[in-house]
């Protein structure tokens, strides 16, 4: 296969039939090599009066006649082979019309318009060159920014940021496709047009500091390329001084901050019954939000005896819950008494545009994930919500977009406890408080599927599940289509992106992060380079 | 030409210009018989000719070759048994060549009319005697740039194998092209798209081209 260059056409064959709905059949020129056609890649389709954009999403082989294929010709002769190739014998793709862009100087004004008609018999088909990419994507600019180069083209495929965190979004892949490094690449991309604030629910430790990558080396965090945009917080402080990260803030959190619904939330994973989860509540308003679990916790057995005997709760009940929230003392982050408030920590370095990353370090199991991610996220939405109806009593500025990145997100956004999360707001709101999502997960069948149709963009790598690739492509138009081409993606560096953020869906092979050269394209300088830098900008503004 | 020479030519052009050859001595809208002027000399199977009269010239592909006795009753006897060579026959029997003759069908693929090459039947047929002209190189090369000629061919209802002679022609023509593969395999692309429903017979034709 080969690499085209930016100008060179390469014609591919002619339309032949087809509808909006299918796509378009093409009937591929002799010369073209069915083989080195994939689908996925994008073609220009010349009509008579527009130009349209599609991708490929099937490719197949036809005879002219069906005796062909039961007496087949003697193609051992290279003479035979190469006359009965592309006349007798050719190859079909099917093309799904995505965009079109009009002939005359105001529609190309307009942009690419989404396609509601196919182009005209026999329209000739071309591979797509750069420039039609870059007329469909944009180039690389203060709001785009590059996130890969589409299959065998070395053009930018750009991703309009500000857009994208306009709603909540999703990355999806199975276990070892690319996921981390993909949401890595968005988080700088987020911070580098500064279009948004990230708090990051950081469970595995590897967006902060230092990622690896599956054969073993290391990659820089965002803290490493950007120390002066991003903070990192840990819950394990003794984890990060092992791994040699410079933390901001060790965060604490206090028996206090714990609300009934944050332990409802665990009922799950701490195996509490329906039952105690409701005697939460009941000890709540026995002993005030912010002092029940401190004194439960406390509670001898005589106590406990007492206690349940006047609430009229039932023994197994009360030994259920006891046993549940027991598990939580073995979190040493959480404290009966914290000295300053770490919702509010988090918000003081969001609210001046640094990027919050929390490390769960050892505490990377799903009970300190939910209940953390869970307790924070509301106190900060509801910050953010209040904020925004200030402001819309024109009190203060529109605050900064934030975007809270989770992961193993159908743990908080499953049918279940969808609707009870505070994740599953933020989803379903969208853009109404400033508070979008970044959801990460290998399992989007997992998801509630109201959420999963809240989400504007979907990036998704390699999913191979039936009922995965079609959770992720709910609500999306062409979803047969499109699913050719995502159960065929390579399990590396590949993710086919579409939604509210990019014009039409496309796959890509993701930017390279990791190397030098990257770190250096991301806007990383050495020390010697941020010493010079330094430098220079104190003798400009001296000068 | 001995006979030998004639067993062994191949279909391929020896004459750099076309020469005069034969005349009409039969017409139809759709091909012409023509008489060599001398024995044995018809132009290879499958190759052009063409004959002119004041309007056009018509072209055409040789698809059979007959040498018979000039008078229909008298047939030709064996006379070799006791010579050496088959050459010795002729110098024995000088009349010979006077008593036989060779005639060749032509089947019209086409005509010039003024400037313009047309791959279909003329108006009119052939005018009786008129010659007959081997084609130039150049000229095999200008008619068969375009391969509409070829359904002309390949539908004719003639006694010899139409195959054989499509063969025999796109054999011919190829070598008076630069690259002679390269025509062979858009002919058979060509042929390819008209015998799209009869794959067998496309396989046999292909096989032919090699």
């Amino acid at each position: 296969m080969h690499n085209q260059s930016s100008e060179e056409q390469t014609r591919l064959g002619l339309v032949v039939s087809g509808s909006l709905a299918r796509g378009v059949e093409v009937r591929l020129d002799a010369s073209v090599s069915v083989e080195d056609m994939v689908v996925g890649r994008y073609v220009a389709i010349g009509g008579a009066k527009h130009r349209f954009f599609g991708i490929i999403t099937d490719v197949s082989l036809e005879t002219i006649d069906p005796n062909v294929a039961i007496t087949p010709p003697d193609i051992s002769d290279p003479y035979i082979a190469q006359v009965i190739t592309g006349t007798t014998t050719y190859g079909k793709l099917r093309v799904l019309p995505m965009l079109t862009i009009g002939g005359d100087a105001a529609s190309i004004l307009e942009g690419p318009q989404p396609a509601k008609t196919v182009p005209a018999h026999f329209s000739e088909v071309n591979l797509a060159s750069q420039r039609d990419v870059e007329i469909v994507f944009g180039a690389e600019d203060e709001k785009r920014f590059y996130v890969g180069t589409p299959l065998d083209m070395e053009t930018k495929i750009c991703l309009d940021i500000p857009e994208f965190v306009k709603r909540s979004n999703g990355v999806f892949g199975k276990s070892g496709t690319g996921k981390t490094f993909l949401t890595r690449l968005l988080l700088v991309g987020m911070l580098q047009k500064n279009a948004a604030v990230s708090l990051v629910f950081d469970m595995h430790s590897e967006y902060g500091w230092e990622g690896k990558t599956e054969k073993g080396y290391k990659v820089k965090g965002l803290k490493q390329l950007f120390p002066s945009k991003v903070a990192i917080f840990t819950l394990d402080e003794e984890s990060s001084k092992r791994r040699k990260v410079s933390t901001d803030v060790v965060l604490r959190i206090g028996y206090d901050e714990i609300e009934p619904e944050d332990v409802e939330l665990l009922r799950q994973t701490l195996n509490l019954t329906e039952a105690s989860t409701q005697t939460v509540y009941q000890l709540a308003r026995e002993f005030g939000d912010r002092k029940w679990l401190e004194t439960v916790l406390n509670l001898n057995e005589d106590d406990g005896k007492q206690l349940i005997a006047r609430l009229n709760i039932h023994d197994s009940t009360y030994r259920n819950l006891r046993r549940g929230l027991e598990n939580l003392r073995r979190f040493s982050f959480l404290v009966p008494r914290t000295r300053e408030n770490s919702v509010q920590r988090i918000l003081e370095y969001l609210d001046r545009g640094i990027n919050v990353i929390l490390e769960f370090g050892r505490f990377d199991d799903f009970t300190a994930y939910i209940l953390v991610a869970n307790l924070l996220s509301r106190r900060i939405h509801a910050k953010y919500r209040e904020n925004a109806e200030r402001e819309m009593g024109g009190e203060v500025a529109p605050p900064r977009p934030l975007v809270i990145t989770i992961e193993e997100a159908h743990r908080f956004l499953n049918t279940e406890i969808s609707s009870r999360t505070i994740f599953g707001r933020i989803a379903r709101e969208m853009r109404k408080y400033n508070v979008t999502l970044l959801i990460i997960d290998q399992r989007p069948s997992g998801i509630d599927g109201e959420v999963m149709s809240q989400l504007g963009t979907k990036i998704t790598c390699l999913l191979d599940d039936e009922r995965d690739i079609d959770s992720v492509l709910t609500g999306t138009a062409a979803r047969s289509e499109l699913k050719s081409v995502l159960s065929k993606l390579e399990t590396k560096q590949q993710a086919l992106i579409f939604g509210h953020a990019v014009p039409m869906p496309v796959v890509i092979k993701t930017r390279e992060y990791g190397t030098a050269v990257s770190y250096k394209e991301l806007g990383f300088l050495e020390a010697a380079e941020l010493k010079k830098k330094t430098e220079k900008d104190m003798e400009d503004l001296w000068a | 030409m001995d006979i030998e020479q004639i067993k062994t030519q191949k279909p391929k052009i020896k004459d750099k210009f076309g020469s005069k050859i034969a005349e009409v001595i039969e017409a139809s809208s759709a091909e012409f018989t023509a008489q060599c002027y001398k024995l044995d000399q018809a132009p290879p199977l499958g190759s052009l000719v063409k004959t002119r009269d004041k309007v056009s010239e018509i072209y055409g592909v040789v698809y059979n070759v007959v040498t018979h006795s000039i008078e229909p009753g008298r047939r030709v006897v064996a006379r070799g048994e006791n010579l050496e060579a088959e050459e010795e026959i002729f110098k024995a029997n000088p009349q010979l060549s006077r008593l036989l003759i060779t005639d060749f069908a032509v089947l019209i693929v086409g005509h010039v009319d003024g400037k313009s090459w047309h791959h279909h039947l003329p108006p009119k047929s052939a005018s009786i005697h008129s010659f007959v002209y081997t084609c130039q190189l150049e000229e095999v090369r200008a008619f068969t740039q375009s391969l509409d000629f070829l359904s002309l061919l390949v539908n004719a209802k003639i006694p010899v194998s139409v195959d054989e002679v499509t063969g025999a022609c796109l054999r011919y023509a190829s070598q008076a092209h630069h690259d002679p593969q390269a025509f062979l395999v858009k002919a058979g692309k060509e042929m390819a798209r008209m015998l799209s429903s009869d794959i067998q017979r496309l396989n046999s034709l292909l096989k032919r081209l090699k």
